[in-house]
């Protein structure tokens, strides 16, 4: 197993800490006098985005965790999980309800998502930062009064909910950042 | 003339050759140090210059000495200071009176926003003074670098004692590393007694003392971190390194002693450091035999202190790390 020693340390470097595979957020050496030196460590768990505040003495060595992200297609979901497929080697991936809490009301067929591999098993996926969604449900449009600037709820077909446009109508097409959650604009009228 | 910039055809050249510092800052830099110097000149202490490189090298564990081949004499190794204490003490010895140095010292693997393993550390001794005086010359000079006024002196137990509930001197290991254990679980379950006092002061009491905004001056340390301090009995009968730190936001600034004079106490020190290196598997460098002739001979009572100037003009101009006012950085160097 490859270990890294604090001198190793900078951000973005992963670790296995207490059995959960980190990712270095922060790394700071401190020595008091001419004391035993420390590095204060900032890191984020991966399993659930937690950040832990860890203090090593200098020179001491964490094992690295097997750890990488890939891009692949999102292809669908069944009562095992949500199934993605390596675009490079073809092969598939089941992420658990975990991996995908935070993207899962983004996902639709063949969107292309970082999925993150521990030990060949998907620990997090990240959406596409733009995605392209249908309006399944919002209240009727409101024509001619667009220059209000009013908002108003629209279910999307994925069940994500965002913030639109009064004009917006059901079954128009959006575009939606995915890291706020807002609405972009319409690509495609209804 | 007529040669083309920056076009070598042999490899891309770097794209940091430029200094770590503004011009301005390096320019300010240079005033503070300058104020350094009319400071003791002023007060008529000796600016001296002792060697970087030396036969001898620190023994304290803590330190990690770098070793350089020097070919002219066979296979000679030889050491850049970590500090220019061991030479500053023979000069006092020989009868030099109050000294001063503005120099350079080297400490390997030490590297961060307040490290660089290349600083500048400015280090006098005032024969004659204790260490209380001493401090106090200390906080002057901040005071007149930075215009940063002291705003309190502690006891090191007693702030020991207020922030874990333990007394710094006296608790049993078992209880330092119960409370080492509670912040870091790895951290209290092997280490030893300097080290937990290390760990429990760096993450329980540097936090207090970084709320303050003039300078901490601590004193009174556990006879565990003496170093090159003399041992001395507070006002409870217990026993005490005549040791002192400043702190300037939770940066420390300053480590001074009342140094110790007596020869055969110093080379159960060194020995002692010795046998904790060869326990850590560290290398064994020679000891400095010269400065122990030089305590032999005779040692005036003597303060002395370290500053890291890196820092204090760091902090003097606002900065929080030192490579802003730093020419070029370890990773520039």
């Amino acid at each position: 197993m490859v270990n890294h020693s604090t001198n190793e340390f900078r951000p973005g470097l992963k670790l296995l800490l207490d059995g959960d595979p980190c990712s270095i957020v922060e790394n700071e050496f401190v020595k008091p006098g001419k004391g035993q030196a420390f590095n204060r460590v900032r890191l984020r768990n991966l399993c659930n985005g937690r950040i832990w505040e860890r203090t090593f003495k200098s020179g001491e060595s964490l094992p690295a965790a097997d750890v990488l992200e890939r891009e692949m297609s999102y292809l669908y979901s069944d009562t095992q999980g949500w199934h993605f497929m390596d675009d490079s080697s073809y092969e598939q991936y089941c992420a658990g309800e975990q991996a995908v809490a935070e993207v899962r009301q983004w996902l639709s067929g063949q969107d292309r998502c970082m999925v993150m591999l521990w030990n060949g098993e998907p620990l997090s996926v990240r959406a596409p930062n733009f995605v392209e969604l249908e309006v399944t449900q919002t209240e009727p449009g409101l024509r001619g009064d667009t220059a209000a600037g009013g908002v108003k709820p629209a279910e999307l077909s994925t069940g994500a909910v965002v913030r639109v446009p009064l004009f917006i109508e059901i079954g128009d097409r959006l575009r939606v950042d995915t890291r706020t959650g807002a609405y972009q604009g319409r690509v495609g009228k209804g | 003339m007529g040669a083309s910039v920056g076009t070598s055809p042999h490899s891309p050249l770097p794209d940091d050759w430029q200094p770590s510092a503004t011009l301005e800052r390096l320019r300010q830099r240079a005033r503070l140090l300058a104020r350094v110097r009319t400071f003791f000149s002023d007060r008529g202490v000796l600016e001296v210059e002792t060697p970087s490189l030396s036969a001898s090298a620190a023994s304290d564990p803590q330190l990690h000495s770098l070793g350089v081949e020097e070919p002219l004499f066979g296979a000679g190794r030889y050491y850049l200071q970590t500090s220019p204490e061991s030479a500053m003490k023979r000069l006092l010895a020989a009868g030099s009176g109050p000294i001063y140095q503005l120099g350079r010292a080297f400490r390997g693997g030490e590297c961060g926003t307040w490290h660089n393993p290349e600083f500048t550390l400015l280090e006098w001794y005032r024969p004659g003074w204790d260490e209380h005086r001493l401090a106090s010359e200390v906080l002057e000079l901040i005071t007149t670098l930075t215009g940063v006024r002291h705003s309190a002196t502690r006891d090191y137990r007693q702030l020991f004692r207020r922030r874990t509930g333990l007394d710094a001197q006296n608790a049993p290991l078992p209880a330092l590393r119960e409370a080492a254990s509670a912040i870091e679980s790895a951290l209290g379950a092997e280490s030893d007694r300097s080290t937990l006092l290390d760990f429990l002061f760096t993450t329980r009491v540097v936090p207090l003392l970084s709320r303050c905004r003039g300078t901490v001056l601590v004193h009174g340390f556990p006879t565990a971190q003496a170093l090159q301090a003399t041992l001395a009995e507070d006002v409870d009968g217990v026993p005490v390194a005549r040791r002192f730190e400043v702190y300037l936001g939770g940066i420390e600034l300053a480590n001074g002693y009342a140094e110790l004079r007596d020869v055969t106490e110093q080379r159960r020190r060194f020995e002692a450091d010795l046998t904790e290196r060869r326990r850590l598997g560290l290398p064994e460098p020679p000891l400095c035999e010269r400065q122990l002739a030089a305590l032999a001979a005779g040692l005036p009572e003597v303060s002395g202190v370290a500053v890291g100037i890196d820092r204090l003009v760091a902090l003097a101009l606002g900065e929080r790390a030192i490579a802003p006012v730093m020419a070029f950085g370890i990773n520039r160097a």
